[in-house]
């Protein structure tokens, strides 16, 4: 068994009487990609923002190699090795798609409270940022208005950025979210190929990738985890197929 | 080797903001700049002294537009409270000068941490909150600067302090008009330049991604509260020294320079200018009290036009200001 | 001392209510359309004097009170109609800039209509009187007229939201917007009225201090920046904490002026306390602001949803 550098336990949230987040429990692992799925409503988008540290759960704790890190500032989380992407697109519009990646390189390679040396000479932060961008696949439009692309590109231009702090657990909250069948079956490509020295969470609600890319699912219910396994016990899981399959 | 060559290269086409705007932009803003220079000096060679002092009150507000530009344009911090940095810088001046110090070594360093410290102080508390709550606590604070300062009887309250002599460079002699207009002149160079470098640096690119999109900059392990700040204090300091300047220009100093229509003059100084490029605001300010001074000339209610045009701009520019911020005059 | 005080109270408590009811205006319009109206000031002007005018036309006050809130209402809607509900998907910055239009303008229409000078109502004898309302402790009465006017005007209002339709739809509109279009509400005639009673309660102020101040062109741009620390400090967008802070800012800045100066000089030479006192005194609330914002950036009463 790998290492465990995510651990939730007993996360609680509940908005006034509604429980969004019921006693989860869950571990993500070295060189896994670990996916949540779940009906709309199903507690994700809540889950993740404690992860986060968005909001802070009424009781349980978020450890990060064994580190407690429920209260942790959000800026703080990056700089241990905590990287996300969004699940609506959440790149600098005006930025050229290099300076959108040298950016997120920035908050990693040295203080950037320096006021004289234009960013756009520092080699190291382009490097970097273009190594980002060879990853996913997107070097070709580095010159371009991130408001430019097309969705599937800033879907990629999103996981570029979260690689570019090069992170030790990547967070990908719906990376296929309004994609075609094209841009998705390229995206699971890419995915495939980021999980190797880290753990990967994936929020997901196309199935086919899912299925595919995970190496372990968790199923949310109603704020509930109802079950966990490899791809093929979930979806022999009765439990699942009654509570979720069933529905779609 | 290779690719990294690629990769500067690569930026020459990238629309950053530049120090003078984009295209033909570039051109209008030279010709302006000299301008700026020229006909006041010629004017004043002529025996014309009015356009020299008109000038270098553009110059300085220009310099003030400019700091508030760092904050508004390129930091997305609504502040409607700018006035009180020039008021305080003002009144920098004006104080030690009222005791007999009059060394600007002492009035201009003193305009600029004075007015860093109003920063330092109201921004930690106001940039705490967002959006709507900045824009009415910045006025509040300097609605608070305004009421201090009217309240100080032995300082003129009221009625403001005459400043009987301007500050005292030593080696330069700044009660001489065109002595005065050309320091202001190179200030204002100065303050440009910085703003320019800033917006490009590291520290530029973060302030600039902190108004696109701040989540998303705190994802990334940046603690937005610290640089938002600390572009606030800077912008303040810089607009202390107009204040100092002004204050020297008008040989008067009163509240009156702190009030909240004052602070929205400079916010449309800022916008006008196109709020995208590190230049616009100077082009702002000119314009502005071009318009001021054309339009007070023919009537004394030339607040109406001036009103009417905001609403206008506002109404009818696609998206709004923040559009025109976001694309830049575009000349 | 303690006759002074409890005038002074009152004097504070006058200021407060006329602080609710421009910040009960500025709440309805923000917490509901989200939109910032810097120009409520001008609505408090214009109050003024409409009022006055109309007072002089008809010899007199409370009638000249009376036709002039409909008046000022009806300038709010097309306030409202005209320009600001072009505005809603606009940036904060277009709402500042925009309103910031509409002072410029109100303060010029203003000074073309009744000309540069300040105009001072005449109160009716009934109401310009005084009267010992403890032994003695003689107020006048038309300050009694404004603090209890005021306080009827809180208590219609609170009645307004928790129990009418209107009130519904109000407290509905400011948590989710979506909704109430849902529920097949004209939402665009709901906004107007709602700016409509904004400007209203804007306007009863302005009528209200009129005959203690008279009515002066740019009379409402210093006390609407009293009320924006009103609603920081409540807590924008909610009318409890807007009540609340109204109380307690006019209450306090008011006794800061008459008493701060005094109780300094119990601490330093009297000297140093004529120039602190009033400079201390004049900040008082905004040091109150920055207080209630350090410990509560949200302020003392955050609405509950938003």
């Amino acid at each position: 068994m790998s290492d465990v550098l995510l651990k939730v336990a007993g996360l609680k949230k509940s908005f006034g009487g509604v429980v969004a987040t019921d006693d989860v429990a869950l571990d993500v692992r070295l060189d896994e990609i670990h996916a949540i799925i779940g009906p709309n409503g199903a507690g994700k988008t809540t889950l993740i923002t404690q992860l986060f540290g968005e909001q802070l759960p009424d009781a349980g704790n978020v450890y990060f190699k064994g580190t407690d890190i429920t209260r942790l500032p959000i800026h703080k989380r990056a700089g241990i090795g905590l990287a996300r992407s969004f699940q609506i697109t959440s790149v600098f519009m005006d930025f050229s798609v290099l300076d959108n990646v040298a950016l997120a390189a920035q908050a990693h390679h040295g203080d950037s409270f320096r006021f004289w040396k234009p960013a756009s000479t520092e080699i190291e932060l382009r490097t970097a940022a273009m190594q980002a961008l060879v990853q996913v696949g997107l070097d070709d439009r580095a010159a371009r208005i991130a408001s430019q692309l097309s969705h599937g590109e800033r879907r990629q231009l999103e996981i570029a950025m979260a690689l570019a702090t090069d992170p030790v657990f990547l967070l990908l909250d719906e990376p296929m979210a309004g994609m075609g069948a094209e841009e998705s079956a390229s995206m699971v490509k890419l995915l495939k190929g980021l999980k190797i020295g880290r753990a990967i969470l994936l929020v997901e609600h196309d199935m086919n990738a899912v299925f595919e890319l995970a190496d372990r699912i968790s199923v949310l219910v109603y704020g509930r985890v109802i079950a966990t396994g490899t791809p093929d016990e979930i979806r022999t899981n009765a439990k699942v197929r009654e509570a979720y399959l069933g529905e779609v | 080797m290779n690719k990294q060559e690629s990769i500067i290269k690569l930026d020459e086409h990238l629309e950053t903001p530049t120090l003078f705007g984009f295209g033909r932009g570039r051109l209008i803003t030279i010709v302006v700049m000299v301008l700026l220079l020229i006909l006041p000096i010629a004017a004043w060679y002529m025996g014309n002294k009015f356009y020299l002092d008109f000038s270098a009150r553009i110059v300085c507000l220009a310099i003030a537009a400019v700091s508030l530009n760092l904050i508004l344009g390129f930091g997305g911090m609504v502040s409607f409270g700018h006035a009180a940095f020039v008021g305080i810088g003002a009144y920098a001046v004006g104080i030690p000068s009222y005791h007999g110090y009059e060394s600007a070594w002492l009035h201009f360093p003193l305009a600029i941490g004075a007015a860093a410290m109003f920063a330092l102080i109201t921004g930690a508390i106001g940039l705490r909150t967002k959006g709507v709550y900045f824009i009415m606590i910045t006025m509040a604070f300097a609605q608070m600067a305004y009421y201090f300062f009217l309240s100080l009887e032995e300082y003129g309250g009221d009625d403001g302090m005459t400043l009987w002599s301007r500050s005292d460079f030593g080696f330069l002699n700044i009660s001489d008009g065109l002595t005065f207009f050309l320091l202001c002149y190179a200030l204002l160079v100065l303050c440009v330049y910085l703003v320019f470098r800033i917006v490009h640096s590291r520290f530029g690119m973060v302030l600039r991604g902190c108004n696109s999109n701040e989540i998303r900059m705190k994802a990334l392990g940046y603690n937005t509260y610290a640089y938002r700040l600390t572009a606030y204090v800077i912008s303040g300091a810089m607009c202390g020294l107009a204040g100092a300047l002004i204050a020297n220009l008008q040989d008067y100093i009163t509240a009156d320079t702190m009030t909240w229509t004052r602070s929205g003059e400079l916010m449309f100084m800022v916008i006008l200018g196109g709020a995208g490029s590190v230049f616009g605001p100077v082009f702002g300010a000119g314009v502005f009290l071009l318009l001021e001074e054309i339009l007070s000339a023919y009537t004394i209610y030339w607040h109406l036009p001036f009103g009417l045009l905001l609403i206008l701009s506002v109404l009818f520019i696609k998206g709004g200001v923040n559009g025109l911020i976001r694309r830049g005059w575009r000349l | 001392m303690s006759t002074l005080f409890l005038i002074q109270l009152l004097n504070g408590l006058q200021l407060g209510v006329l602080l609710f009811l421009l910040a009960a205006g500025l709440t309805l319009v923000f917490g509901i359309m989200d939109f910032v109206n810097l120009a409520h000031g001008s609505l408090y002007m214009l109050g003024a004097f409409i009022c006055a005018s109309l007072t002089f036309l008809t010899g007199s006050f409370v009638l000249g009170v009376l036709l002039a809130i409909p008046i000022v209402a009806v300038i709010g809607y097309f306030f409202e109609v005209l320009i600001v509900r072009h505005l809603y998907e606009s940036s904060h910055l277009d709402h500042v800039l925009a309103s910031f239009g509409i002072i410029l303008i109100a303060d010029t229409l203003v000074q073309l209509s009744w000309g540069p000078e300040g105009i001072a109502i005449p109160l009716p004898d009934y109401l310009s009187g005084q009267v010992e309302i403890l032994p003695d402790i003689i107020f006048p009465t038309f300050r009694l007229v404004i603090i209890s006017s005021g306080l009827l005007i809180a208590a219609g209002l609170y009645w307004l939201i928790t129990y009418t339709r209107l009130g519904m739809l109000i407290r509905a509109g400011a948590s989710n917007r979506t909704m109430v279009s849902a529920l097949g509400v004209d939402i665009s005639s709901l906004f107007a009225g709602v700016f409509a009673l904004g400007a209203a309660l804007a306007g009863i102020a302005g009528m209200l201090i009129a005959p203690i101040t008279e009515a002066t062109i740019g009379m409402g741009n210093d006390i609407i920046i009293t009320a924006f620390v009103v609603i920081i400090v409540g807590g924008i967008g909610s009318m409890k904490g807007a009540f609340i802070a109204a109380i307690l800012i006019g209450i306090i800045d008011t006794l800061g002026r008459s008493f701060l100066k005094d109780i300094l000089e119990m601490f330093i030479e009297s000297a140093s306390a004529d120039t602190a006192g009033p400079a201390l005194s004049s900040m008082l609330i905004y040091i109150i602001m920055a207080v209630v914002l350090a410990l509560r950036p949200q302020g003392l009463f955050p609405p509950k949803v938003r």
